[in-house]
């Protein structure tokens, strides 16, 4: 096919041919053609299919607000659905395939919903499907899921990049259209830092599709100058492909910069770029948006916008159509009559809805005054539109202007309300803008050029001055067009459907059974007939709409008012929002120190907050995971085993002040603590709830090491800054984070102190009296490198804990494999050590899982009554201390047989199993390699007191159900034998 | 958002952590005779002001200062960030 429709003149380089396809055919177009454009000149009517009724549809506009015009572009993985061909640059090799039918583009089978469509009116979902219930999921649901939606996934993964970036201006100017332009210049003239950020590839907006003259020479030219100056000054950053798509907080702005998506190949490159751009000021130039009229079967392919009709033919030198006809209601749709016949392209007849004479002469055409179009004919493309005085106009492109909107949405994203202007029949930017934002031009309501460039320099002005800069330069000139307008929105005469939202297939007929049935409220009817909720966010629609729902409400349109201006402006793809951030990448994770070691060693990592951890080490002929946790235990508990604990939080801690505050974070008490000496204590919080538990050694006089739980680490952090900060700012304390200063190993079993004493200098003394239980000091280890010893326990055996600055810490874990390997030492992971201390009765995460208390846990001792700390007066609370409150104990199957179920709710044998008779429920789990037999920690009302008894454990998640013991929680030496030994 | 830091200039909200209603910082004693009902209310109650409000965020990406922001809740506008160290003073908090 050839280029048919392709005239003189335009912004397009012919020196170039570009090749693309459009289902499969082959077309072709220039550089600075769109998709858009190019389809059209190729004589590609006909582009898609509608949302709901599947309508045959064409192109309705030139810009970002296209509704019908939506296509799936590229191939494979890189497939886009939903892409707007007008805002699509050309480039060669382009490949886009239509949306929304089933067979053909020109023989949908799903066209038969239309002939349906009496039964598919506003509210149908609601009305229809409430009813036989049990039809939902089986019938409705799935029909109703393979027919809706536009376009098609790829399913598979992006293989482009995405990146964010922040920028930092004095003055956002947002639009280089003739306002925003002219603002640039004289903010950049008068050495302000200025980001110009324009969603068109092209900078200039209108200018570049109009045939008006700025500064006494073509528009056109003008902004190539002038974007070649703003070019030029390194005080300006100029962006174009960049859609500022929302108003953010204290002068922020978030910009969608599409880097290569006009490219064949990004090369590398990132796609798109995600910007948050911090400006002390902005000028909104985002201009206006021309509306259609709503008239019967105006959804044709040939009826199009009259201002993308005079961008087509001016800009890009493609003619939509052979024979124009013109319908509207103001001055500016005749301009698009004048700039055609200049270019030597047949206008039919010009259609005013006003009874006045003409705006301009137009040679050839008719000017019928005081009528409209009320239906047109043709399907797949527009044959001739009938008038309501019954007459019938012969043409295949109807350019139809309604009037403008200025586009105020970003004035509106800080909860704004635009202004209705009865002289322009539109809304302008209301009184509360987004803080630092000035609006210029045809977004502001100055409509003309003249107007438009004045404002955009004064606005600028304005803006300097409060950046306190003085303005240089003066405003372009230009004349000011005719510009006006009357309110006329729908043919009242048109039996026919009358499309208002193109985008999600809303009609006249829909907006006044809305109202009908109630639905009064715009936001209500937005709601009910969808209207304005397709990804076009109606920028062509909902001013109509809601003007069609104040004349049947009979109330003036600023009473009615519009829906909530929300950000983004434009869709922003779901891979610009999440950049990098992917995959492995969507959330860093933290390696320990021994990572290497533990890789090369067979472990398997478990995520533990941002941690990687070991699990387990598989070692060669092991079936399974239990094989090696059961090893690792039995072998730690009968010789030594060296887990790596790094993850835990570790603070530092000191001050004068040191032991007093410990006093009053920790429930227990702390002042008392001797130097060298480590302290198990708990938080609670300030309701009294157990929060964290962990060991505080006491290594000077005042200086503390403070141990968190893995999972809490940076949480208690937090709060003991803000304890220290916000509750005693008097204290002398301070405190840092040191958890990735040091890395620290367990070293656990009956060989720890034979394996220790061969890797720590001799100097030191590790005998058990010269280095008890809870005992903690700097030592030196492997001949002179400083470490500190803590011996502290959590598997219940003869155990230490041995740290070593971070960064030998692979090498620490080689040294004591190799110290081990006479004792048959193992590593263990994170699953052995969780087996251990269930097997000792210690309480993690499942148990201090914030609705226990200090009392719950079998630690109501440990809440001392003599001082204050967080959490003292709130756990003192009468409910919280009842006599039958939960205990902490553990439990064993009568058979020893069957495996526990964690979760599992205990039932008093002979009581009902009902809520009502719930005694608790089983908080940890595991096999107990030791003890042969599966073993549980759980809560229990008045647990301490009913040793002995046998409950029933029941899942009715799993449907099980066993009868278990209750036993002391301390399943392996309660006496405490092996630690102190 | 950008909170203007006392110490380091104006930064982005993301660089924070929120807490919530700077009364927090008004912890009440412990041996007072009413202690129960003060912790309760300092625990549970909050007024949810429609405009001013002065309330605590944590510079937990930055120097770890706690802040006193006061912020209008209707349209984000700060008027002032203090050290929430200064204030609890201010406010005889001390040891």
């Amino acid at each position: 096919m050839s280029q048919i429709n392709r005239i003189d003149g335009g912004q397009i380089d012919r020196s170039k041919l570009l090749s693309f396809t459009f289902n499969g055919r082959e077309m072709h177009g220039h550089p600075g053609d769109t998709l858009a454009s190019a389809l059209l000149a190729n004589g590609q009517i006909l582009v898609g299919r509608s949302f709901k009724y599947h309508r045959p549809r064409g192109i309705l506009t030139a810009g970002s607000e296209e509704p019908n015009a939506l296509v799936q572009l590229r191939s494979g993985a890189r497939q886009e659905p939903n892409t707007r061909a007008t805002v699509t640059e050309l480039f060669d090799g382009l490949t886009a395939t239509s949306q929304n039918h089933r067979g053909p583009l020109e023989f949908d089978l799903m066209a038969v919903t239309d002939f349906a469509s009496p039964f598919l009116s506003a509210g149908f979902y609601y009305k229809t499907f409430m009813w036989p219930r049990a039809f939902w999921e089986k019938l409705y649901e799935p029909a109703i899921r393979s027919s809706a939606g536009l376009g098609r996934l790829s399913m598979q993964d992006d293989p482009d990049h995405y990146d964010k970036g922040f920028l930092h201006c004095d003055l956002l100017v947002i639009g280089a259209g003739p306002s925003g332009l002219a603002a640039a210049l004289t903010a950049a003239r008068s050495g302000a830092r200025v980001i110009l950020a324009d969603e068109d590839f092209t900078p200039g907006g209108r200018l570049n599709s109009e045939t008006l003259s700025v500064d006494n020479m073509a528009g056109a030219d003008w902004a190539r100058m002038a974007v070649a100056e703003l070019a030029s000054l390194p005080n300006v950053r100029l962006m174009t492909r960049t859609t500022v798509y929302g108003a953010y907080d204290h002068g922020t702005y978030g910009a969608l910069e599409r880097c290569t998506d006009h490219l064949a190949d990004s090369g590398g490159k990132p796609r798109q770029v995600l910007w948050r751009i911090y400006s002390k000021r902005a000028v909104l130039a985002a201009g206006a948006t021309e509306r259609p009229i709503a008239f019967g079967n105006n959804d044709r392919p040939g009826v199009m916008m009259a201002s993308a009709v005079r961008t087509y033919v001016n800009r890009f030198g493609v003619a939509p159509g052979k024979q124009v006809a013109v319908f509207t209601n103001n001055d500016d749709g005749w301009r698009t009559a004048a700039d055609l016949a200049a270019r030597g392209v047949s206008v039919v007849a010009i259609i005013d809805s006003r009874d006045k004479p003409a705006v301009c002469d137009v040679p050839g055409a008719r000017h019928i005054r005081g009528a409209a179009v009320k239906d047109t004919v043709g399907r797949k493309a527009l044959k001739s539109v009938t008038l309501t005085d019954g007459q019938v106009i012969p043409t295949d492109c109807l350019a139809v202007s309604g009037g403008w909107n200025p586009n105020v949405h970003l004035t509106c994203h800080q909860r704004g309300r635009p202004n209705w202007r009865d002289d322009l029949q539109a809304f302008v930017p209301g009184d509360s803008l987004p803080v630092g934002m000035q609006v210029a031009g045809a977004a502001n309501g100055a409509m003309t050029l003249g107007a438009a460039l004045a404002e955009g320099h004064a606005q600028a002005a304005r803006q300097l001055d409060a950046l306190g800069l003085t303005a240089k330069g003066s405003a372009p000139q230009a004349e000011d067009e005719p510009r006006d307008c009357a309110g006329f929105w729908h043919v009242k005469e048109s039996a026919k459907r009358a499309w208002v939202d193109l985008q999600n297939d809303v009609t006249v007929k829909d907006i006044k059974q809305a109202n009908r049935e109630g639905f009064r409220s715009v936001e209500l009817l937005k709601r009910y007939t969808t209207m304005g909720m397709a990804t076009d966010q109606g920028k062509t629609s909902n001013i109509a709409g809601l003007a069609i729902l104040a004349e049947d409400a009979g109330k003036p349109i600023p009473e009615v008012g519009t829906t909530i201006f929300r950000p983004p402006y434009t869709p922003i793809p779901i891979g610009a929002l999440a950049g990098r951030a992917r995959g492995k990448d969507f959330r860093p994770y933290r390696l320990t120190p021994s990572h290497k070691w533990a890789s090369e060693n067979g472990a398997t990592f478990v995520e533990v907050g941002n941690w990687l951890r070991a699990q387990w080490y598989a070692r060669p002929g092991e079936q399974g995971w239990r094989d090696s946790v059961d090893r690792e235990a039995l072998q730690t508990r009968q010789s030594v085993g060296i887990c790596d604990v790094t993850t835990l939080g570790k603070i530092d801690i000191q001050g004068r002040d040191a032991a007093e505050f410990l006093n009053r974070v920790y429930s227990n008490a702390f002042l008392k603590l001797p130097v060298g000496k480590v302290r198990y204590g708990l938080m609670l919080r300030e309701d009294g709830i157990a929060y964290d538990d962990g060991t505080t050694a006491r290594m000077s006089e005042n200086h503390y090491v403070m141990t968190t739980t893995t999972a809490n680490a940076v949480l208690v952090f937090r709060r003991l800054e803000f304890a220290r900060q916000c509750l005693w700012p008097g204290l002398d304390v301070h405190l840092i984070s040191t958890t990735d200063g040091w890395a620290q190993f367990a070293v656990a079993g009956p060989n720890a102190r034979n394996l220790l004493r061969k890797v720590v200098d001799e100097a030191h003394d590790l005998s058990n009296e010269g280095f008890p239980f809870m005992a903690c000091g700097e030592v030196t280890v492997c001949g002179g490198m400083p470490a500190r010893l803590f011996r502290i326990s959590f598997s219940g055996e003869l155990a230490y804990e041995v740290a070593v600055p971070a960064r030998y810490g692979n090498s620490m874990m080689d040294v004591l494999m190799e110290a081990g390997r006479e004792f048959d030492a193992v590593p263990y992971g994170t699953e052995a050590l969780g087996v251990m201390r269930i097997e000792k009765g210690h309480a993690a995460g499942n148990e201090l899982n914030g609705q226990t208390t200090a009392l719950n846990l079998g630690l109501g001792g440990m809440v001392s009554q003599k001082k204050d700390c967080i959490g003292q007066t709130l756990s003192k609370r009468p409910e919280m201390n009842r006599d039958d409150a939960i205990r902490l104990v553990g439990f064993r199957p009568v058979d020893r047989s069957k495996k526990l179920i964690a979760g599992s709710h205990f039932i008093t044998k002979g009581d009902e199993a009902i809520m009502d008779n719930d005694q608790g429920w089983m908080s940890s789990v595991a096999y107990s390699p030791s003890l042969g037999h599966s073993i549980g920690l759980g809560f229990i009302k008045r647990g301490h007191e009913r040793m002995g008894e046998i409950v029933r454990a029941m899942s009715p998640v799993h449907d099980t159900e066993m009868e278990v013991e209750i036993v002391s929680a301390h399943f392996i030496d309660p006496e405490g034998d092996r630690l102190r030994g | 958002m950008i909170i203007n830091h006392p110490l380091l200039g104006p930064r982005d909200a993301a660089e924070f952590v929120y807490l919530g209603d700077a009364s927090l910082i008004d912890r009440p004693d412990w041996q007072d005779p009413d202690a129960a009902e003060k912790f309760y209310e300092y625990g549970y109650l909050r007024d949810n002001p429609a405009g001013q409000h002065q309330e605590l965020w944590y510079h937990e990406q930055g120097d770890r200062s706690w802040l006193v922001v006061t912020r209008d809740t209707l349209s984000h506008e700060i008027t002032k960030v203090e050290l929430a160290r200064d204030v609890a003073k201010a406010r005889g908090r001390d040891k």
